[in-house]
């Protein structure tokens, strides 16, 4: 077995114990080793989650228990994670049981699912702790046997010697476990994977098939009451008084209270939002009980006004003004248009774009827009909670434990360890599970009524009482000069109330003269994550303005790209482009060859092209549109992606076919309006989501091969399936879609 | 409230409930058996997908004083061991993704079976057209159906 030479941090130490019965416990704890360099994308961790610590337990029976860190949402986590440890370690798959962690950022690291990070984050770390277990146990039975360590093999769990010795990993435990952990252990070369890089099926299959509880809305505790939230109808708008005697009435209720989430200047983390404040709650001992019982309340409303939240996350305490008023989407369009038409903030600029775009032959703009989009989970928002005056157990669906435990312990005045937060699987994420409110609410409401609750979201709550991805417009604008060679690139953007703008992605680094703005209008609809945050929008816009660009140049597409990143890799420039030209260039090649592009024309087939690199990783489709039943229908997709190193393809595959899905479906019918400050889409009769016969018929994934340390997955592949929807589109119907949703006229069913 | 003893998974199974509530709640709340999920509350994403008398209906539309003694079917209970058809087939398709949708949406597809060992390609699109994944598991379900249909 060839060795790679791996560097441990000073402040890397691992951790043995002995388990009763002679097995081994090894706690890993070490220094991430995520590069400082990368900066990760929605992602503000603390300094101290570098910290990582692992669970190996190999039992004498040589079972090997093996913990997932992170909470899984469906991509795969619970399975990958642990195929990392399990492949270092030298075990065989089949006696590996996976566990899913406790909450513990000290000894499992950040346990932060999102930002496509979860893989890339515990590649490392992981291989290592594997490497050491088994070099522990290859210590143990060489000094059992009286040979040279360096002479003791090991292969799927069994260790054994020349001479005809051989034992089991279980009957090594107790010894190894006596041992000190070695430090610099050598990791295995790609090419010797025996476990990463093999079709693994979820460890969890059997027990969703099953219908087992592994879900939040499926946690149950004893004397648990059920607690439904009634929320503003408009977003502006604030509890101003209520009746609840008609409520208490009803069967099943035990309480109705109203209680505040942050009192005045309470110092908010960088994820947490409130979407409403004044939480008016039933509770009841059954969900229909609940339901119904809400609907007898008598509420008056009252505008909120601006207000003032404290903000405490990384970048210090600020104060951040959230404005009153109801908004509408055709009132936040006028607004988006005003500003785009005023100065904004310069995010980058190269060379002399005014001069160019003066120069210019042919300048050509255009201006995009997307809307709010819900994220829509399958499993609604819900959290279990119990806390008393000495502890508080909390359980449900969450990607950021780490995020949410300072906040809560901060509402509930519990400190940490007093706080027990259990992981449950989530049904679906896409980012909205990182913003813990709907956890801090259980919490406070079973403070309050002092009962432990579950707390439900219905759906109109999830899809009304949102956090939304924001509302986004750009404008594009490309400068050619006579023989049509593009000489200045501008774009501008901005949102409500975020601007969507990576300055320093391509093309930044392919344009000698390049201007990147931002600006952004504040407004009191929530916003946070949804599944590859700005770039989204960013890849729908700027790849079909390059659709649009290539077409006016006389070029392919495909090979216009290619032109612009073999400049951008050769001879860059600007220092700071946070992409690798060679690998984007990568991935348009290989879907190329794979869908057989030839210039883009087929017979049967109106073929739309779009790549984006986001997340550390580089996607690319081709989208094979056709006219069914008088409506563009995409038939087949192919895609091409380079996330380094595929540690389980078959849930790779699944996870870009799921993205592919996923885009065509927001790129057509995602959409969230707003009237007078209400949400006018209160659940999938009104809010269309994709369908199985909407679905393609094949969507065919290839990945590049490297040997490159994972990146991320979870989102990369998202983004650019708007653009190439776009692009498809525009040869189906002949006219370019500046606009998302682009079927606005189905958007609900 | 009203009692009503119903016939579930082949078992007898007694509850003291509102005439009104949904099947859903029943077996969520009322007979702790949470296979059966919540998606939507009015008929439009599937995920409480149960059969009565062997035909899949919408639990979250179904209350419980409509049901009498007709025979409800869990996914907790489509087989003894965890080894219907479809659900194999579900498991050598790795269909899932977060899971929440697919009993739902196994329910449906063990209806389909029934009613249509050997559906084509549309049968099966316009069959599963109610029943939502949000994570886009849509091609490894029919796929996984067309196993199934196999066995
Ligand atoms: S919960 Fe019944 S169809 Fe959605
Ligand atoms: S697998 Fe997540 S909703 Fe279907």
């Amino acid at each position: 077995m060839e060795n790679i030479k791996t560097k441990y941090n000073r402040r890397s130490f691992l951790k043995s114990s002995a388990l009763a019965g002679g097995g081994l416990m090894l706690t890993a704890s070490w220094f991430a080793s995520a590069k400082a360099a990368d900066k990760m994308e929605a992602l503000n961790l603390p300094d101290q989650w570098n910290e990582l610590t692992g669970y190996i337990k190999i039992m004498p029976d040589n079972v090997v228990k093996i913990l997932c860190p992170n909470p899984e949402f469906g991509q795969n986590v619970m399975t990958s994670l642990p195929m990392i440890i399990a492949e270092e370690l030298d075990v065989d798959w089949k006696n590996v049981v996976v566990e899913m962690g406790p909450h513990d950022n000290v000894k499992l690291g950040p346990q932060f699912t999102g930002g496509s990070n979860s893989v890339r984050m515990y590649w490392k770390p992981l291989r290592e702790a594997g490497a050491a277990a088994r070099n522990m146990l290859c210590q143990a039975a060489a000094q059992t046997w009286g040979v040279p360590v360096s002479e003791v093999t090991t292969k799927a769990g069994i260790i054994s010697h020349a001479s005809g010795k051989s034992a089991k990993y279980g009957e090594m435990a107790g010894k190894a476990a006596t041992l000190e952990v070695p430090k610099g252990i050598g990791l295995k070369a790609p090419k010797d994977f025996a476990i990463v890089r093999k079709p693994t099926k979820n460890v969890e299959g059997q027990k969703i098939v099953t219908g087992k509880p592994l879900f939040g809305l499926d946690y149950r505790a004893d004397g648990m009451l059920i607690a439904m939230i009634q929320h503003p109808p408009a977003f502006g708008m604030k509890l101003k008084s209520f009746d609840a005697a008609e409520a208490l009435k009803m069967p099943g209720i035990k309480e109705v209270v109203s209680l505040k989430m942050y009192e005045d200047g309470f110092e908010q983390g960088g994820f947490d939002t409130r979407t409403f404040n004044d939480l008016l709650v039933v509770v009841g001992k059954s969900t229909w009980e609940v339901m119904n019982a809400r609907k007898k309340l008598k509420v008056q409303w009252e505008p909120i006004g601006d207000i003032k939240e404290t903000m405490a996350g990384r970048g210090g305490k600020r104060e951040v003004v959230v404005p009153g008023g109801l908004e509408s989407t055709s009132t936040q369009m006028e607004k988006m248009q005003e500003y785009a038409q005023k100065p904004a903030q310069q995010l980058r600029k190269d060379g002399d774009p005014e001069t160019a775009f003066k120069n210019a032959a042919l300048v050509i703009e255009r201006t995009y827009t997307a809307p709010f989009l819900a994220h829509n989970c399958m499993e609604p928002m819900n959290f279990f909670a119990n806390v008393t005056a000495e502890k508080a157990v909390v359980a449900g669906p969450l990607q950021a434990p780490g995020w949410a435990e300072p906040t809560l312990s901060k509402l509930l005045n519990l400190p940490p360890e007093k706080i027990e937060i259990q992981m449950t699987r989530m049904g679906g994420g896409f980012g909205r599970r990182a913003y813990a409110q709907y956890m801090y609410e259980a919490a406070l409401i079973s403070q309050k009524v002092k009962a432990p609750v579950k707390l439900i979201y219905s759906r109109e709550d999830d899809m009304t009482y949102g956090i939304y991805r924001p509302m986004y417009t750009a404008t594009y604008r490309a400068a050619l000069d006579a023989n049509k060679n593009l000489i200045a690139f501008h774009v501008k953007g901005g949102g409500i109330p975020e601007n969507p703008v990576h300055a320093n992605r391509f093309p930044a680094g392919a344009v000698d003269n390049y201007l990147a703005e931002g600006w952004q209008i504040p407004s009191n609809i929530t916003i946070g994550a949804f599944r590859a945050p700005r770039s989204n929008f960013n890849a729908a816009a700027e790849q079909s303005f390059l659709d649009e660009l290539a077409e006016a140049m006389g070029k392919d597409p495909i090979e216009m790209r290619m032109e612009m990143l073999e400049r951008a890799a050769k001879n860059p420039v600007g220092k700071n482009n946070d992409y690798d030209a060679a690998r984007y260039a990568g991935v348009l090649k290989l879907v190329r060859d794979k869908s057989g592009w030839k210039g883009g024309k087929d017979g049967k087939y109106n073929r739309g092209v779009a790549a984006y690199f986001c997340h550390n990783s580089y996607a690319a489709h081709v989208v094979d549109m056709v006219t069914r039943n008088g409506e563009p229908y995409v038939e087949r997709v192919f895609s091409a992606v380079d996330c380094g190193v595929v540690v389980n393809p078959d849930a790779a595959t699944n996870m870009v076919q799921g993205a592919v899905v996923d885009g065509i479906g927001n790129a057509f019918y995602g959409g969230l309006v707003h009237k007078d400050g209400a949400v006018q889409q209160t659940n999938f009769d009104k809010y269309r989501l994709i369908r199985n016969q909407e679905a393609p018929k094949s969507i065919e994934v290839h990945f590049v091969e490297n040997d490159i340390d994972p990146t991320g997955l979870g989102e990369p592949p998202f983004p650019p399936v708007f653009g190439a929807v776009a692009n498809a589109l525009y040869k189906t119907t002949g006219k370019r879609h500046y606009q998302q949703p682009f079927k606005p006229e189905s958007a609900s069913s | 409230m009203a009692k009503y003893n119903l016939n579930i998974n082949g078992k007898a199974r007694q509850v003291d409930v509102d005439p009104a509530t949904p099947m859903l709640w029943v077996l969520r709340d009322h007979l702790d058996m949470p296979g059966t999920k919540y998606g939507c509350g009015i008929a439009q994403c599937g995920a409480c997908t149960v059969h009565l008398n062997g035909t899949a209906v919408r639990s979250c539309q179904l209350p419980v004083s409509a049901v009498a003694n007709e025979a409800i079917t869990t996914i907790e209970g489509l087989s003894e061991k965890g080894d219907h058809p479809v659900q194999k087939a579900w498991l050598e398709h790795d269909v899932a993704q977060c899971g929440y949708c697919q009993s739902g949406q196994i329910m449906s597809a063990a209806s389909l079976l029934k009613s249509n060992p050997n559906p084509s390609d549309e049968d099966i699109e316009s069959a599963m057209s109610g029943n939502i994944c949000r994570c886009g598991t849509y091609l490894r379900i029919r796929d996984a159906i067309k196993t199934a249909a196999k066995k």
